[in-house]
């Protein structure tokens, strides 16, 4: 009996280990393709200089406008879902509205939204766009960036800040402070390194999506000047040159994506440094 | 006329009666403790003089608790300043989540005091009162998680005290204590008495006995007994008190 016993921890944890690898080796094996096939032909001015020629044609030039474009978009959509995840949060807490029939419906809805594939809300943000006669620009593909990321964001915060203790907040309510008080000095405060992943998740996902700038972003030869202009983005950058009949502009493709690989590297590590400032108050 | 007047107070929870006609006057500047078994009301009680009972879903409260002649009961009461009035110890401590510091400049501060002088003032006073100062004047930009569950208590006191409350409520302050810091608090709230009315929930017979100037009893929801420490530990009136100061039931 006792053996069998032993024999199930061997047996589990090597399970655990092996998930784990999967996951580890996975991204192992795509940073190690994109860098046998991009380093070759990684020149420094790629990064420096925008396309030319078309990005699923031209051999020459970089993709300074892409990079630039998917910085913008994808910070423009993290803020946007930022703005609006915080107050859905704060709502859903049980001191306002979590425990309402509303507060269960609101939830609900954000599961459902994380489902949809990113390309319909490509084609719901463009029908908006069409509607109100803007065409295919910054501003477009913020707004479809900010639809995909938010249910993720929503969601994740949502878990974070469900399990802040109702003691903690009894602690502050029972000094005098208001509802308002207790969300934002409170459990925003406990939340914050949570808050910061789920950031990470949503912002991660929407840099990479395609599907959504596509028709709302657009693509463009030249930096992002104005939100009213289209703009590239790395992930359109890597199709359209993955696409192309030229092997060198395909491997170009490697390129753009290992960037891609390497802002979400960056932007982790850097919010992950500043919220560990943060997270020494937390209480657990 | 006492502080905290309790008269015919009933809270249910979904329907389900916690407490039932609990008439008592509370008396000032002495620690009252509300002893009686597990489930018996004891917290509903203790959470109904600052209205934290609020918080919880499907509560419902009816009679009046009188706080210097006002019923707080009444919906038109301004909570924010009634806590105020009523400092709170948890059965465990919970520090905010910010420096030690800011954990007891943190009700002042709501409350619209600015003056880093008067706030540095209230910090190493309150600090003092709760006997804790000694321990932490040197780090009080430090995280309040930081510190020992124990030091965590004095901190919540402190805290509590910053805001020039009234009233003490302790739910079981020393439950999650270890002996000695148990102690440390046991003495700084017979110190603080006189000062303040304190109200303390405890299970420990022996601590109601060691601090208590006064008692209630409850079981199952009713105030069995209430008088003076002296006559309801040696002369329970009550069947029930005497099985449960005899230590017949727990």
């Amino acid at each position: 009996m006792m053996k069998l016993r032993v024999l199930e921890e061997y047996v589990v944890k090597a399970l655990m280990v092996l998930a784990c690898l999967i996951v580890a080796g996975s991204l192992v094996g795509v940073v190690a393709v994109m860098l046998v096939k991009g380093l070759p032909v990684l020149r420094l001015k790629m990064l420096v200089q925008v396309s030319q020629g078309g990005s699923s044609l031209g051999q020459e030039g970089g993709i300074l406008n892409a990079i630039l474009g998917s910085l913008c978009l994808g910070l423009g959509g993290t803020l946007g879902a930022i703005l609006l995840a915080l107050p859905i949060v704060s709502f859903l807490q049980r001191d306002y509205g979590g425990r309402t029939l509303f507060g269960k419906f609101t939830r609900l809805a954000l599961d459902v939204l994380w489902g949809i594939p990113s390309i319909v809300y490509g084609a719901f943000g463009f029908i908006i766009m069409l509607y109100l006669g803007i065409r295919a620009s910054l501003l477009g593909g913020i707004i479809a960036l900010t639809l995909v990321e938010l249910p993720i964001m929503a969601r994740g915060m949502d878990e974070v800040a469900r399990l802040v203790p109702m003691e903690l907040k009894e602690a502050s309510y029972a000094v005098g402070s208001t509802r308002l008080e207790v969300t934002l000095k409170v459990t925003w405060r406990q939340c914050l390194p949570g808050f910061v992943t789920a950031v990470l998740l949503a912002f991660g996902r929407g840099i990479g999506d395609a599907a959504s700038v596509l028709f709302t972003a657009g693509y463009s030869e030249f930096l992002p000047r104005s939100v009213m202009e289209p703009v590239a983005s790395l992930p359109i950058a890597v199709y359209q040159q993955y696409l192309s009949p030229f092997p060198e502009v395909q491997q170009r493709a490697y390129v753009s994506a290992t960037t891609l690989l390497v802002i979400v590297l960056l932007v982790s590590i850097l919010s992950r440094l500043s919220a560990a400032r943060f997270a020494r108050h937390v209480v657990r | 006329m006492p502080h905290i007047s309790i008269r015919n107070l009933n809270v249910s929870y979904d329907g389900h009666s916690a407490l039932q006609n609990i008439t008592v006057d509370i008396p000032d500047g002495q620690i009252t403790a509300i002893i009686g078994p597990s489930g018996c009301g004891k917290t509903t009680l203790l959470k109904s003089c600052n209205r934290l009972i609020d918080l919880t879903d499907g509560v419902k409260l009816s009679g009046e608790v009188l706080i210097d002649g006002a019923n707080i009961l009444d919906p038109s009461v301004d909570v924010m300043q009634l806590r105020r009035k009523m400092g709170l110890l948890s059965q465990k401590p919970y520090p905010l989540p910010m420096s030690i510091y800011e954990n007891v400049a943190y009700g002042p501060r709501i409350h619209g005091l600015r003056d880093r002088r008067k706030l540095d003032r209230i910090v190493e006073q309150c600090l003092q009162a709760a006997s804790l100062w000694g321990e932490v004047k040197d780090r009080l930009r430090a995280p309040a998680a930081k510190l020992s569950v124990g030091q965590q208590q004095r901190l919540c006191l402190a805290r509590a005290l910053a805001v020039d409350p009234e009233v003490l409520l302790a739910d079981e302050p020393t439950s999650a204590l270890d002996p000695q810091s148990a102690q440390l608090v046991e003495k700084r709230l017979t110190e603080l008495k006189g000062k303040y009315t304190i109200l303390i929930v405890t299970h420990i017979l022996r601590q109601a006995k060691r601090l208590a100037d006064y008692v209630l009893f409850m079981y199952l929801g009713e105030l069995i007994e209430h008088g003076p420490a002296a006559d309801v530990f040696t002369h329970p009136r009550h069947e029930r008190t005497r099985a449960y100061v005899g230590g017949e039931v727990s």
